[in-house]
């Protein structure tokens, strides 16, 4: 295994310039998922989240085969069908996620059909689904840099509005706010964080992303502000230390990342103050000491 | 001045008649509680009230102009469980969500507008937990968290759902004068309720409603046991008429 030296070593080594390059990916797009992610994981909205993921798919497919830009393709596609869950599940008779259920596998199947249509199908549809480190072109990261900082300014700028909906979608309204446009930005900002995110950590377990760190920063803190700062930290850290084991040890990249995420989300769940495992275990042993307490007056 | 005037609404859900030529007309310092049987289209009332309903017909104005144009005056309090309350947010800042549109797009919250909230949470008692995260507030701290929200407005028409569903009597007698203090101080207050009883006693005026307006008027001049009834289907003789004073 390399040491961590090693590894800073081979990120300057000019030989090996995807390295940086996909380590620079991996951290943005791992911080801005982290930052999105919050909303995603407090409106309960992963489902949503695994349902643009998969529909960004047909997207990259199109792109691939024409050989266009696949961040654009992707955004389409995604954005596309948020839209298309969002009138569609205006119907009441169905619930939102069937609606889901319904377009998601459609248009992951879409995707298949249409990259199978392309040469070299077998290892492109890998690298699609899996993530991979090599092969990221100089222009993705302009646009992986510029769409990030659009996401974050975004956020920063729709932010009390989004709370305000999550909080009550009924006062909202009553407020006058716009819930349904929101709604759709909120869709298309997830969009655009699962697209920039596909590349290195994949296709299928781009999710973990969105909802992995958001939901360990949960696990931390009851502030918001706080939570929309630790998990974008949780998600970078991921990454690092992601593309860092998957570099030295000969792992897959996303599968890695999403592993270090996951684990950084078990020792929260155990130890974190407050709502941690032991913390909860601690807190019952107290009471119970205290009942017995004062169930023995001296 | 006529705060909130209804006329003539109909509503359509679901291919059923909900509400059928609603006249309702709240004057400014009206404290007023709309009741009727489940099913009778209280809450679909007061939704409709607040533009949140698509209507087939009929006006809703507030202060003589239509509501699409009057949100900012209006205060609403929803049922308790419409509320995310495992969001992550202190007491104070949800009470502050209550005035997004007032700090308006890309703006953030002000002076004025921590004042509002200030004022809204000295009035509901709840000052001194304003930096507790709402997840560990009680039902009856809850519901005063919502009353601040609406109030942080300053709105001059607070309408509310069953605010007092599920709260214990100290609560409940806070809320019931605070409701009435602020019709006193020129506010019109509109709340559907279940409590006939309470609502006999405190509003000043009622409105019985089974999917129109059935009556309205002081509690006193509602006790014909016909109206009661005809609103909610009772039964003659039922120990409810006895204990509503209605003979």
């Amino acid at each position: 295994m390399l040491s961590p030296q090693e590894f800073v070593t081979d990120l300057f080594n000019p030989a090996l310039s995807f390295l940086p390059k996909a380590l620079f990916v991996a951290l943005m797009s791992s911080a801005v998922c982290g930052v999105i992610g919050c909303y995603v994981v407090l409106r309960g909205m992963a489902f949503i989240g695994d349902a643009v993921a998969h529909a960004v798919f047909p997207g990259l497919a199109v792109a691939f085969v024409v050989q266009g830009n696949l961040v654009l393709g992707g955004a389409v596609a995604g954005v596309l069908t948020a839209v298309a869950v969002a009138v569609f599940s205006q119907n009441r008779r169905l619930r939102e996620d069937s609606v889901i259920g319904v377009f998601f596998v459609a248009a992951f199947a879409l995707g298949i059909v249409i990259i199978s249509r392309s040469p070299g199908y077998a290892g492109s549809l890998q690298q699609f689904l899996f993530g991979s480190i090599t092969g990221i072109p100089d222009e993705d990261l302009y646009v992986v840099a510029i769409s990030s900082a659009a996401l974050l300014v975004l956020t920063f700028l729709l932010h009390k509005e989004f709370v305000a909906v999550t909080l009550d979608r009924e006062s909202a309204r009553a407020l006058g706010l716009p819930v349904f446009a929101l709604d759709l930005a909120l869709y298309i900002m997830v969009s655009v964080a699962i697209v920039i995110s596909v590349q290195t950590i994949g296709n299928i377990l781009v999710l973990a992303l969105l909802v992995t760190p958001a939901a360990t920063a949960r696990l931390l803190t009851d502030r918001l502000g706080v939570m929309m700062l630790l998990a974008p930290l949780i998600g970078g850290f991921s990454a690092l230390t992601g593309v860092y084991l998957s570099w030295s040890l000969d792992l897959p990249t996303g599968g890695t990342i999403v592993l270090a995420a996951t684990a950084l989300f078990l020792l929260a769940w155990t130890f974190a103050p407050r709502h941690g495992l032991l913390s909860r275990l601690w807190q019952l042993r107290r009471a119970a000491v205290h009942v017995h307490h004062a169930g023995h007056p001296r | 001045m006529t705060a909130l005037s209804v006329q003539g609404l109909n509503v359509v859900l679901g291919g059923r008649l909900v509400l059928q030529d609603v006249d309702l007309k709240l004057e400014a310092g009206d404290f007023m509680g709309l009741i009727g049987p489940n099913g009778a289209g209280k809450t679909t009332l007061l939704r409709s009230a607040l533009g949140l309903v698509r209507r087939s017909s009929g006006t809703i104005e507030v202060a003589g102009a239509p509501i699409s144009k009057m949100r900012q005056r209006v205060g609403y309090v929803p049922q308790r469980h419409e509320f995310a309350w495992d969001f992550p947010i202190n007491v104070a800042d949800a009470v502050l969500s209550g005035r997004v549109r007032r700090v308006g797009w890309v703006r953030r919250a002000g002076v004025a507008d921590y004042r509002a909230v200030n004022e809204a949470l000295a009035r509901v008692g709840m000052t001194a937990l304003r930096d507790r995260p709402v997840g560990q507030l009680s039902g009856g701290q809850r519901q005063r968290v919502l009353v601040a929200r609406a109030l942080a407005l300053r709105p001059s028409v607070l309408l509310l759902d069953e605010p007092f569903t599920g709260l214990d009597v100290p609560t409940q007698e806070l809320l019931t004068d605070l409701f009435t203090e602020l019709s006193q101080e020129g506010q019109a207050v509109l709340m559907t309720t279940h409590d006939l009883a309470a609502a006999m006693h405190t509003c000043g005026t009622l409105c019985l409603v089974n999917r129109t307006v059935v009556a309205t008027g002081t509690p006193d001049a509602l006790r014909d046991a016909e109206l009661w009834r005809t609103a909610f289907g009772i039964r003659p003789g039922s120990p409810l008429l006895a204990a509503l004073g209605v003979s």
